[in-house]
């Protein structure tokens, strides 16, 4: 497997493979997230309690949940960075954390607003509000550090140690968070085929989720794909791309 | 390298780093007056009323510690990458982890320990209830070896640009949570009478866990900081 993979660490090769990626995943992406959505906001049935606006959690949880899901694939790419040494990976660092932040951003955001009617208040020093609010500041501290040095090598390389410290502590203050206050509703998705939604919001809900899994993937490869561009505009066959596209105009 | 020979090299960085430490003795003490200073200003802002005070003196004067770490963070590292110190560390023979073990050790006999004796003091001008003195220092015992391994991770990935203050901040803060949370909650519960046993004893398998992994991970980052 290895020796099939290796190549892709190239970035030339690994623009071609994102580049054959990118369409599927960007075009899934719109489909499954317009679908989820709209359904979700129009023609699920509302809520026996919470009326129209639990209709948020059609973002909300997809957001939160790959708000988490980026920062995993943030420590593993800061593993790889780190064992393997591989540019492709230290790039891809660049690419993931904003995403990951935005993500963690919006469902903050989606969450105070659904938590104003809900809970009559737009904050509320809840264990899931606060820890994701650390995970936020964990995204952007990566972030700063690494765009903090001169050397790009450098910072890629200080950015994955500290996004691997901060795998180490993410459930430690998920833990300590929960055991210091909890507010929030449980878990509406438990695991898969078990939840207590009936099938009506189920399904757009899964659809949403499938949409946001596809569209984080999409942005993180567009992303990646600009970043591998931009770090070897200095050879050939990344000239000759930028000049290829030129010529159709886009 | 021996087990003997790395052991001498662990005693004699830390021997050196005393001595560094204990002839600039102002980078010493100012972080602790800083600590001083702080709880001071609290009075003063939100009234001199105990009630007011006992109940918020346990927050106040874990953030000041967790401040004052960070003030005192440049010492670990700056001047050894300065004037090419860490460079030899890096190429030394001996496992650069257990190095950083000795610093961080150093670091926190000078920062960490005076803040357990300070407490006391700080605990008396904000009227804390005496019930609380003793789990507050004990908390501090346990929870500043890790603040101090912690800040370490942290000066040793910024120990290359100029002016990380404001980053450094940035980066360690948020891992600092569950360090306050117990602290706090360690003192709360033996202000209403009951055991604080099971928070102290999680801070210090916190702190034991962080003395373990850190110097791995600052290990890592000096290498990268000084490539």
């Amino acid at each position: 497997m290895w020796k099939w993979l290796h190549p892709y660490a190239k970035g030339e090769a690994a623009f071609r493979l994102l580049g054959l990626w990118q369409p599927w995943l960007a075009g899934l992406a719109v489909i499954l997230v317009t679908v989820g959505v709209v359904w979700g906001l129009a023609y699920a049935p509302a809520d026996y309690q919470q009326g129209d606006s639990y209709r948020i959690i059609f973002i909300h949880v997809p957001s939160a949940m790959f708000a988490m899901g980026a920062y995993t694939g943030l420590a593993i790419t800061a593993f790889i960075v780190l064992v393997w040494q591989i540019r492709t990976a230290e790039w891809a660092i660049a690419a993931i954390a904003p995403v990951g932040a935005v993500l963690t951003f919006i469902s903050l955001f989606t969450g105070a607003v659904w938590g104003k009617p809900m809970w009559g208040t737009w904050w509320e020093w809840d264990a899931r509000l606060t820890s994701q609010l650390i995970l936020f500041f964990l995204y952007v501290g990566v972030l700063a550090l690494y765009y903090a040095f001169n050397d790009a090598r450098t910072g890629a390389k200080a950015a994955s140690i500290l996004a691997l410290v901060g795998v180490v502590n993410v459930p430690i203050i998920h833990f300590s968070v929960y055991w210091w206050n909890s507010l929030h509703q449980g878990a509406t998705v438990t695991r898969f085929g078990e939840t207590l939604m009936p099938a009506s919001m189920k399904y757009p809900l899964y659809i949403s989720i499938l949409g946001f899994m596809l569209l984080t993937a999409a942005l993180i490869v567009y992303r990646l794909r600009n970043e591998i561009l931009k770090q070897e505009l200095h050879r050939p066959w990344a000239l000759a791309q930028l000049g290829v596209e030129k010529h159709h105009g886009v | 390298m021996n087990t003997a020979s790395a052991w001498r090299l662990l005693t004699t960085v830390m021997r050196r780093d005393l001595a560094v430490a204990l002839r600039r003795r102002s980078d010493v003490v100012n972080p602790l007056l800083f600590v001083v200073i702080v709880v001071t200003l609290f009075p003063l802002a939100v009234g001199p009323g105990p009630d007011i005070l006992g109940r918020i003196a346990t927050g106040v004067i874990w953030v000041a510690a967790l401040l004052s770490s960070l003030l005192g963070s440049e010492r670990l590292f700056r001047d050894d990458f300065l004037d090419g110190t860490l460079e030899q560390l890096v190429l030394s023979p001996a496992p650069l982890p257990l190095l950083a073990f000795g610093k961080v050790a150093v670091h926190w006999l000078l920062s960490g320990l005076p803040l357990v004796i300070l407490a006391p003091l700080c605990a008396m001008l904000l009227k804390l209830p005496i019930a609380g003195w003793g789990v507050l220092m004990l908390t501090l015992l346990v929870g500043t070896p890790m603040l101090s391994a912690m800040t370490a991770v942290g000066a040793a990935l910024t120990v290359s640009l100029g002016r990380g203050g404001a980053l450094l901040s940035l980066l360690l803060l948020p891992l600092f949570i569950p360090l306050l949370i117990f602290a706090a909650a360690a003192v709360e519960s033996a202000l209403v009478g009951t055991s604080a046993s099971g928070q102290v004893l999680l801070l210090t398998g916190l702190m034991l866990l962080t003395l373990l992994l850190a110097p791995f991970a600052v290990a890592a980052a000096l290498r990268v900081s000084v490539n």
